[in-house]
Parts: structure tokens; C-alpha cells; sequence
């Protein structure tokens, strides 16, 4: 069963709105700059997606009394979920049976990184203390939200917010729900530039998914949220529907703790397990929005899948992170806002930086901005702990 | 519609919960305000070189499921769906205190790879080699509850036949010390402790795991049944009492037919009210608790599910975990009721097979 989109919201390092982001997808313009928000000795290494507003103005956005505890991450979130309301023209949230599904890896670390010693030496920052919870994140964006109800919060790593679209559209599809608000949310902190570069897998240049050469990735901030409803709520409140979430799987590469495996057995699972639900071959897929962090190991593997899905016949496919960075667990979330654009416009937004195919195959991204009518949209999200998840959003 | 059985259970607790006979011998604290779980010996179950990398909420979740599994005589499940509300936070800290004290540098990337939040559900499913479905809730006391009702919907539609359920928390020294700055965890002073009697707020923090496995179908073992539960981020105390009797109207249940009742009262006096406020809905029957044996934590109360589904599978309830003097022959519902800090409210119904 399909289950509708309703509504959108976005912040992200290329727009802080559906819209901006938009733009600055069709003008090819990248969101990676060098970092100024946070102090780290990496900060003229390494090139991240980094949204340039501080946390003062994003409060000032929401509306926050100035002694407020939020982290970054539940700031970036609270404003992308209230986009995300508002754009489905919802105007009681609790009218219905609503949830609230987030996604994060890093909650409040950015305050614990800040704060960890001087907790015990200054009362004025403890306020800060259980905002590292995840769950404490997902309870304020669904304050801001107005939401009394269902709200939890899913952490697989880099590929959480697909997972948190998979159970609000599982929510639906039950009638446990009729309403549910989905993403994820993630804001940079040093515990994670720090983390990726020992794992070597940052690059000092701009990523560049699915090349021969690629160096890895670029890390970035991001929150995204969708509005997920039911057919009920669609024909009761005449509801404009931007897209449909039509299939959806999850799987284990049950291999390594942080490394795909060689053929992408987790990768080549959830693509399944997604059709079979969406009723659909891969031939009717018309884009693929890739995880492609530009890493040697995820693009190797997610390619080697991809190629076992489809065969001879990859439809146009391409990664967004040169635009975005790695947004870890925001990252499905950003890119189902991208993969919905793509349906509303009938465009293929390009893989960025791309020169030399890889030699372990022969497949090249779309590489430049295409425009063709768009039914199915196929995403793909995988992360740590052998996470593998795949989403397919539809027109009808 | 399936129905959705627990057919094997495992328990890692601050009690010896793991090789014993359900709770044949416990201690109650009253003493300290940390309580660390009683770990069981890991050597058939995990290499020692493996075991010595492996954080705490890892190996104690290791053996919680390898248990459940083997109750249920089940190899490999379908799917794995963990919840923790802190995850792997001792990793996190060793990385995040060597950063912070070397500036940045000479780093090994050891602690960052398992301080993601999937950790467990992650080396739980590489052990087993299990490809299904594998998700981890994050979400305070809601954590737990989160994965059941996952695995729940998955097993009645029957996607999947045999789901492995659990939650894991462990402690950390740093975070341990931050709690007690804000009063989450009690005073040395507020000694000696107690769940029902206490006069203090805080709580005594524990740590543990548990697993359950849960199939779509009734076997020789099977414990109880998942009936229904529901999750709600926040509620004041007067809208409990209107939360329980509409959640049980929903499943066309009326209060009576409720025979015990489980609550998660942590001994926080600020808000051992909310459990307070549903004494009158359950005064003719009888009431347990738990977290005087369990200590507090995110998940303590899949360490509540335990206990509830291991009376309905008894039939009796230890006199250790009695609240009143209530008796009664047979048991056939029994109602879980946890929050904490008046946020993350859930109720969990289990009955008889």
C-alpha cells in the first residue's frame, strides 16, 4: 500500500528552505566551504557542508527564549519539521493520530564536546546536560511541532532517517497512525570530523562519488522532514500529495562493523526487498539518487549492487553529497526531499566532480542536468553496522 | 491477523537474572546509587581476544539474545530490532575525553567504530550472520517499547516469522557523573534507598540487557503473548488516567479484565506521582514493580517485560515484587505502565498463551 507525502522541509548547507535547495540544485552550486562554526585543527584540511548560521540565529528563527537547551541538532530539526508542517498546510496537529519518527547519530554531542569538562565547573552550562539524550532532540522538534503523541527516534548510523521513513510509512500502511512526521537530523561536531578521519575516509578536496580517483567524503549538517499521511487524511482535507512512498527495505551486509562488503549483499537485499513491496521492476526505475559518499569501499560496493539489480540496464543515477557532504543520518532524509524534487520537476540533478569511471566497472553518474519525465525514484541510505536501506518514491 | 508469541527470553541484570531460575535470588540496595549488572561469564559465548575490545552493552547483550534464541529454539531470526537510550556511551566517552585531552590528535579509530548507536543490534547480527531487517530505537524510556511495536506490526502482517528483540544499556563513569550534577541519579545522602518509600527524587541508575524472541506462532515454551502497546512522549498526571482507559477501550478491554498490573515506579518522588494517579483504576488487584531489583536506566523496562511475561508463564508472582497484598488464582493480562520524568509514557499488554 502507497502511502502519501503531504509535506516537506529542508536545511541543508546549499538552502536553508525546499526552495533554495532547489535552486541551488539546478544552478550546480555546492554547499562545501571550509568550517566556521566549530574550533578544530582540521578546519583549513578539510571542506565540509556546513549551514552558516549560528546557533543564536537559528533559536531566533524558531522563536526560543534565549536560555533554551537546544542542541544544534534538534535547532536544525525543529526547523526543518515545522517546514515540513506547514508545507502540508496542517494546522492542528493533534486533529489526527500523528507521530513523530526522527533520526539522528550524534543528538547533542556538539554540547557535550563543548561543555565536557566545564560542566563541573560552571552551573550555567549543565542545562545542556541531558540535552546530548537522542531522545530529549526528538522531544523538542515535536514541541515545536505541536505534536502529543507517538515519538520515537531511530539511530542506524548513516542510514537512520531512511529507516525512520520506512517505519513511518510502516505506522501508516497499519493504521496505527494516520499522520506521521518523518526524517532525521544531524549537526557537524568534532566527535564526528574527528571519528571519519581516523577512519582515513575524509577527503581534502571536494568528494567525488563514483570516480576512479576519489579521495572520500566530505562530512556536512542537515535536517530533513517529510510529512507522511494517510489516504484517509488526503481525501478528507483535499490534500495536494507531492509524492508517494510506494516501497521500502531494510537489510544486514552482516560483514563488518564499519565496512561494506565486496558485493554489496546488504545493498542488493534492501534493493529487493523495496521492489517487491513497490510492485515494480527495476526497469521502471527512472533515477537512482546513490548513497555515494565518495568513499573507495561504500562506492565499490553500492555500485557492485547496483549492477546486480540492473544489469546491463542502470538507469540514470547520481550522488548528491558533492552538494550536500555526508550527512550521516540526516542524509536519507535530505535526499528523499531531493529524490521528491526530482518526481515535481521531471529533473536529474548531477553527480558533481565525477572524471575517470572506476575500474572495477563501467558506470558513469549522470553528469550533467537532465530533464526527463520522472515516475520512480529509487534511494539508497547505508551506514555502520552493516545498515543497508532502500527507499522508492513514486508520482502515483 | 498473526498473533505475536515470546518464545524465549534472556536477562543481564544487576541481579543474577541470566543462568537462574526466575528470580530465585536477588539483593535489594539500599546503599548505592550506581549499581552495576552481574555479568555472566562470557567465555563460551565470545572469543576472549573479541571480548576484550567488546564494550560492556555489546557482551551484555550478546548473551541476553544468545539466550533467547536457545530458549526458542531458533538459530538465525528473521530480523534483529534493539533499543538502547544511550547506546554504546562508553565508547563514546573514550573518544570524546581523547580528543578533547589531545587536542585532536593521535586518535585511533577503535572507540569511534562502535560508539554508533547500532553497535549491539550491529555484533549481534555479524555473530549470527543475519541479513533481515536490523533496526535500533533510540528514544529515552521508550527505547524498547519502540522495537516491540516494530516487530509487533512486522509479525502480525507476516513479513517476518521470528524476530530477535531486545534492549541494552550500560553505564559510563563520565555520564554517571553528570547525572549526578542534575539530580537524575540520588545523593549519597538520600541513603538508604528506596523504590516505594522514598523521600527523595533521583533515582538509583543501573544498567543491563534483555532480549526476547518473537514469532507469529505458539511453542511448547512460549511465555505469553504481545497483545498491544502504546507509546506517548509526554502526558500530565491527570491525563493517565484517561491514557490507560482509552489505550484499553481500544483493544476492547475493560479494567476489570486486567488481573496485574506492572509499574515502572523508580523511587523519584517528583515523579512517582504519574503511577500514584492509576492506584485507584487498580486497587482490587495486584500490583508490581521492579526497579528496586533492576535499577533505572533507559531500558529498564524491557527488565519489567521480563517480569511480566515470566508471571504470566508461571502463574505467580515472587513476593519480592509485590507492591500490595492482592492475590489471585490465575493470571490472564497483565498491563505494563513505565515513564520517566513524566516523558516517554508506555503500555505494553502481555496475556496468558
Amino acid at each position: 500500500m502507497k502511502v502519501a507525502i503531504t509535506g516537506m522541509g529542508i536545511i541543508s548547507s546549499i538552502g536553508n528552505t525546499v526552495e533554495e535547495n532547489f535552486h541551488s540544485l539546478v544552478s550546480l552550486k555546492t554547499g562545501l566551504s571550509t568550517i566556521s562554526n566549530i574550533e578544530t585543527i582540521h578546519k583549513d584540511i578539510i571542506k565540509v557542508g556546513e549551514i552558516k548560521l549560528t546557533n543564536e540565529q537559528l533559536a531566533k528563527q524558531l522563536n526560543l527564549p534565549s536560555d533554551n537547551n537546544y542542541s544544534r541538532t534538534a535547532l536544525l530539526g525543529a526547523i526543518a519539521a515545522k517546514q515540513a508542517v506547514e508545507n502540508a498546510k496542517i494546522s492542528d496537529m493533534n486533529a489526527y493520530k500523528s507521530g513523530l519518527i526522527s533520526a539522528t547519530s550524534v543528538g547533542g554531542m556538539d554540547m557535550t564536546e563543548k561543555y565536557y569538562y566545564e560542566y563541573f565547573e560552571n552551573e550555567a552550562c549543565q542545562k545542556y546536560i541531558t540535552s546530548h539524550d537522542i531522545g530529549d532532540n526528538s522531544q523538542k522538534i515535536a514541541n515545536c511541532i505541536g505534536l502529543k503523541g507517538m515519538v520515537t527516534t531511530i539511530s542506524t548510523a548513516c542510514s537512520s532517517a531512511a529507516n525512520a521513513i520506512m517505519l513511518g510509512a510502516r505506522l501508516i500502511q497499519s493504521g496505527e497512525l494516520d499522520r506521521v512526521v518523518v526524517g532525521g537530523t544531524d549537526a557537524l561536531a568534532k566527535f564526528t570530523i574527528n571519528g571519519f578521519k581516523t577512519l582515513m575516509i575524509l577527503s581534502d578536496d571536494y568528494n567525488a562519488p563514483f570516480d576512479n580517483n576519489r579521495k572520500g567524503l566530505n562530512l556536512g549538517e542537515a535536517a530533513a522532514f517529510l510529512v507522511l499521511e494517510s489516504e484517509t487524511i488526503v481525501k478528507k482535507e483535499n490534500r495536494e500529495v507531492l509524492a508517494y512512498v510506494t516501497g521500502f527495505g531494510n537489510a544486514n551486509d552482516a560483514f563488518h562493523q564499519t565496512a561494506s562488503s565486496e558485493n554489496g549483499d546488504g545493498a542488493f537485499l534492501a534493493m529487493n526487498k523495496a521492489f517487491k513491496m513497490a510492485k515494480i521492476q527495476p526497469g521502471e526505475i527512472d533515477y537512482i539518487n546513490a548513497h555515494g559518499t565518495a568513499t573507495p569501499n561504500n562506492d565499490l560496493s553500492e555500485g557492485r549492487a547496483i549492477i546486480r539489480i540492473f544489469g546491463e540496464n542502470v538507469p540514470d543515477f547520481s550522488s548528491t553529497k558533492p552538494f550536500t557532504g555526508h550527512t550521516l543520518a540526516a542524509a536519507a532524509g535530505i535526499e528523499a526531499v531531493y529524490s521528491i524534487l526530482a518526481i515535481q520537476n521531471n529533473i536529474i540533478f548531477p553527480n558533481l566532480n565525477f572524471k575517470t569511471n572506476m575500474e572495477e566497472f563501467n558506470l558513469t553518474p549522470q553528469l550533467t542536468l537532465k530533464e526527463k519525465e520522472i515516475h520512480h525514484v529509487l534511494s539508497n541510505s547505508f551506514g555502520f553496522g552493516g545498515n543497508c536501506s532502500t527507499l522508492i518514491f513514486s508520482k502515483n | 491477523m498473526q498473533k505475536c508469541y515470546i518464545n524465549g527470553m534472556g536477562c543481564v541484570s544487576s541481579q543474577e537474572t541470566y543462568d537462574t531460575s526466575f528470580l530465585e535470588s536477588v539483593e535489594i540496595n539500599t546503599t548505592e546509587n550506581i549499581v552495576y549488572a552481574k555479568q555472566p561469564s562470557y567465555k563460551e559465548l565470545i572469543p576472549p581476544a573479541a571480548a576484550r575490545r567488546m564494550a560492556k552493552g555489546v557482551k551484555m547483550g550478546l548473551a541476553a539474545s544468545t539466550k533467547a534464541l536457545k530458549e526458542a529454539n531458533v538459530e538465525v531470526p528473521d530480523a534483529i530490532i534493539t533499543g538502547t537510550g544511550m547506546g554504546c556511551i562508553e565508547d563514546s566517552e573514550k573518544f570524546l575525553k581523547a580528543l578533547i585531552d589531545n587536542n585532536e590528535e593521535y586518535l585511533t579509530p577503535t572507540n569511534f567504530i562502535q560508539s554508533t548507536h547500532n553497535t549491539v543490534g550491529a555484533q549481534i547480527a555479524l555473530g549470527l550472520g543475519c541479513k533481515g531487517y536490523n533496526f535500533t530505537y533510540v528514544n529515552g524510556s521508550i527505547s524498547f517499547e519502540s522495537a516491540l511495536l516494530d516487530a509487533k506490526l512486522q509479525l502480525e502482517n507476516e513479513e517476518e516469522n521470528t524476530i530477535l528483540v531486545g534492549a541494552a544499556d550500560e553505564t559510563s563513569s563520565h555520564t554517571m557523573e553528570l547525572f549526578k550534577l542534575v539530580n537524575i541519579i540520588k545523593k549519597e545522602s538520600d541513603q538508604p534507598y528506596s523504590v516505594l518509600d522514598s523521600n527523595s527524587s533521583g533515582v538509583v541508575y543501573s544498567e543491563g540487557a534483555t532480549f526476547v524472541t518473537l514469532e507469529n506462532v505458539k511453542k511448547e515454551n512460549s511465555y505469553a503473548v504481545l497483545e498491544a502497546l502504546q507509546i506517548q512522549n509526554e502526558l500530565n498526571i491527570d491525563e493517565v488516567e484517561s491514557f490507560i482507559s482509552s489505550f484499553l477501550e481500544k483493544n476492547n478491554l475493560k479494567i476489570q479484565d486486567i488481573d496485574v498490573v506492572v509499574l515502572g515506579n523508580n523511587g523519584d518522588i517528583s515523579f512517582d506521582t504519574y503511577y500514584t494517579a492509576v492506584d485507584s483504576l487498580f486497587d482490587q488487584i495486584p500490583q508490581v514493580y521492579y526497579k528496586h531489583l533492576s535499577g533505572e536506566f533507559n531500558t529498564a523496562s524491557a527488565f519489567g517485560f521480563w517480569v511480566a511475561a515470566s508471571i504470566l508463564k508461571n502463574q505467580a508472582i515472587p513476593q519480592v515484587v509485590k507492591m500490595n497484598s492482592f492475590e489471585k488464582a490465575n493470571f490472564s493480562k497483565v498491563l505494563l505502565y513505565n515513564q520517566f520524568q513524566g516523558k516517554d509514557h508506555s503500555l505494553v499488554l502481555l496475556s496468558k498463551c
